[in-house]
């Protein structure tokens, strides 16, 4: 009797997760519907304008979408490379005296806040993207771009190592003795076999990206609009949320219409996840790997 | 011939990138080293802000960071807890289990700044708890509890089977086995998850953005009511708000340098255990 007591206590706590994540949803829901009474779905993403405190308001999120879709395809171009080139060079070139020392590094700065990279961004590579490019202000998306792909790197790295390491020896054995030196091995046989947890860690590492908030809103620049270059300022999802919510007036449109942001955020990165989760499912079942 | 320049050449690419990398992240680790550590002293650590955050020190930030940290441990490990002992020890297979599973992996991949909005209009709002430590403390416990149940089940799936077995032939019950035996076993990797969440929690600034974080309170917190100063907020406000940028930046360092070296130590600590702990079992 006491036992069953014990396993419903914790099997009604393991649901807490999952109601959160309803709850999440559901508020999102809830807070955003009134903005699409006013203001039609497709008016509201496909708008141009994105005026909220002028009156009459404008809301149309266009720009801060293409916005963090810039910011975030700059990211992945900074942190693909630099990711899985070092995943690549942790497996194949470290030895393991090095990759004793190196892979604990990454893990651990990889749990420097956002805050930090924000503010680098704004004291370092602000002037001298400014200088460099004799730009009126350094604040832009190509600044929010490189913070950004900085920042997701260790996070790309790790989970690109792992995937390697999931690759049985056998593959590798198998490839030397038909002949193939360590450079074909690595990009005909084990890249190829690694791909889908590879591309698990790009999609997450973009995920994280695109649903970055602090580091986008001290160094994107804040305009909010459609940007035609890297070095215009721009105001991606997060960074309109994160200004704007302090202003709004809650209950007000404005206040929904920002809470409808973070909807779309959020179905995005909802999609995001389940993709690179069935990627990672796919890729285990390939490799003869459990879970 | 070819073949091997080829080889050393992408070879030469991979030792590039990986360069790169470190050159960057100890770029960023050492300009803040370098002039955070010229504003910090005893005075900066212990004393509130003065002359309009232009003077003084961070001290109500420091501690109202390690209030809004400890709050969300003590909300969210019972929850993450009781989740993986669930999970692992009790849950018939199937399609409940997928369903917390998907919550999870769900959970932690939704964006910080929704979490706040999701503070905001329960915690703040709905509830009736205002912008305070309450608030913010509960917002941040659900950011880091997808990382203590992954964190505990991890340490959970690594007790041998065989040990349950032996204490379940035995006679002791589930619950007995589970507390007695699972539980201390798993301790250390349990301790790592709770460290690295603690290294999260820290260091988030959009979840409490809404919920708990205010620029300037005069004093320390009196309440788990009151608004609070938090580092990771204090550096971006200092960099945002106020009339006095030079000095306000000068304050940024130091703050920076401060929560840099606190999530790092946090982390660097969760690693060591983890790593020591894999040598031991092998």
């Amino acid at each position: 009797m006491k036992e069953k007591i014990y396993k419903g206590i914790f099997a009604v706590l393991a649901f807490a997760s999952l109601a959160f994540l309803m709850g999440i949803v559901i508020v999102l829901f809830k807070e955003a519907l009134p903005i699409f009474q006013k203001v039609k779905i497709g008016e509201f993403i496909f708008g141009r304008y994105w005026y909220p405190t002028y009156s009459p308001a404008e809301f149309g999120i266009l720009p801060l979408i293409m916005a963090s879709v810039w910011v975030t395809f700059g990211a992945v171009l900074v942190c693909v490379p630099l990711g899985v080139g070092s995943a690549l060079y942790l497996h194949e070139l470290a030895g393991d005296k090095q990759r004793a020392i190196i892979k604990p590094l990454i893990e651990i700065l990889a749990s420097i806040p956002s805050v930090v990279y924000g503010f680098f961004g704004m004291v370092i590579l602000t002037p001298f993207l400014q200088d460099l490019f004799h730009l009126p202000t350094g604040l832009c998306a190509l600044n929010a771009s490189l913070v950004l792909g900085l920042m997701a790197v260790p996070t790309v790295c790790s989970l690109a190592d792992d995937a390697l390491n999931y690759v049985p020896k056998s593959f590798r054995e198998a490839s030397f003795a038909v002949g193939a030196n360590r450079w074909q091995t690595l990009t005909q046989v084990i890249i190829p076999a690694a791909g889908s947890g590879i591309s698990t860690a790009i999609i997450l590492g973009m995920s994280r990206a695109i649903g970055e908030t602090m580091t986008v809103l001290m160094v994107s620049g804040g305009a909010a609009v459609i940007p035609h270059t890297f070095l215009e300022p721009v105001r991606p999802m997060t960074a309109a949320i994160a200004a704007e919510m302090g202003e709004a007036p809650m209950g007000g449109l404005h206040y929904h219409a920002l809470f409808a942001i973070a909807l779309i955020l959020f179905l995005i990165t909802f999609v995001f996840n389940i993709v690179a989760e069935m990627i990672s499912r796919r890729f285990r079942i390939k490799l003869g790997l459990s879970g | 011939m070819k073949k091997n320049l080829i080889q050393d050449s992408g070879f030469f690419i991979l030792f590039l990138c990986m360069l790169t990398t470190l050159i960057f992240l100890g770029l960023i680790i050492y300009f803040i080293s370098v002039r955070g550590l010229k504003v910090i002293s005893w005075e900066f650590l212990t004393q509130g802000p003065r002359m309009g955050m232009t003077q003084g020190g961070i001290a109500p930030a420091i501690l109202g960071t390690v209030y809004l940290t400890l709050g969300a441990v003590l909300f969210a490990l019972p929850l993450g807890l009781a989740c993986a002992i669930y999970l692992c020890e009790y849950s018939p297979k199937g399609f409940t289990v997928n369903l917390i599973k998907m919550g999870i992996n769900n959970l932690a991949g939704v964006p910080s700044v929704v979490f706040g909005l999701f503070g905001l209009a329960v915690f703040v709002k709905f509830f009736g708890f205002g912008v305070s430590i309450l608030s913010g403390s509960l917002t941040l416990g659900i950011v880091i509890l997808p990382l203590i149940i992954s964190a505990s089940q991890e340490a959970l799936l690594a007790v041998p089977q065989s040990i349950r077995e032996a204490s379940l032939s035995l006679g002791a019950t589930k619950w007995a086995t589970i507390k007695n035996i699972v539980l201390p076993t798993a301790l250390p990797g349990i301790l790592t998850g709770i460290i690295l969440s603690i290294g999260r929690a820290a260091g988030e600034t959009a979840p409490i953005l809404f919920t708990a974080a205010a620029f300037y309170t005069r004093g320390y917190p009196r309440s788990i009511f009151s608004e609070v100063m938090a580092l990771p907020y204090h550096i971006y406000a200092l960099m945002t708000e106020g009339t006095h940028p030079d000095q306000q930046t000068a304050i940024a360092y130091g703050s920076s340098l401060i929560l840099l070296f606190l999530v790092l130590l946090i982390s660097a600590a969760a690693i060591f255990i983890r790593q020591r702990q894999k040598n031991i079992h092998g």
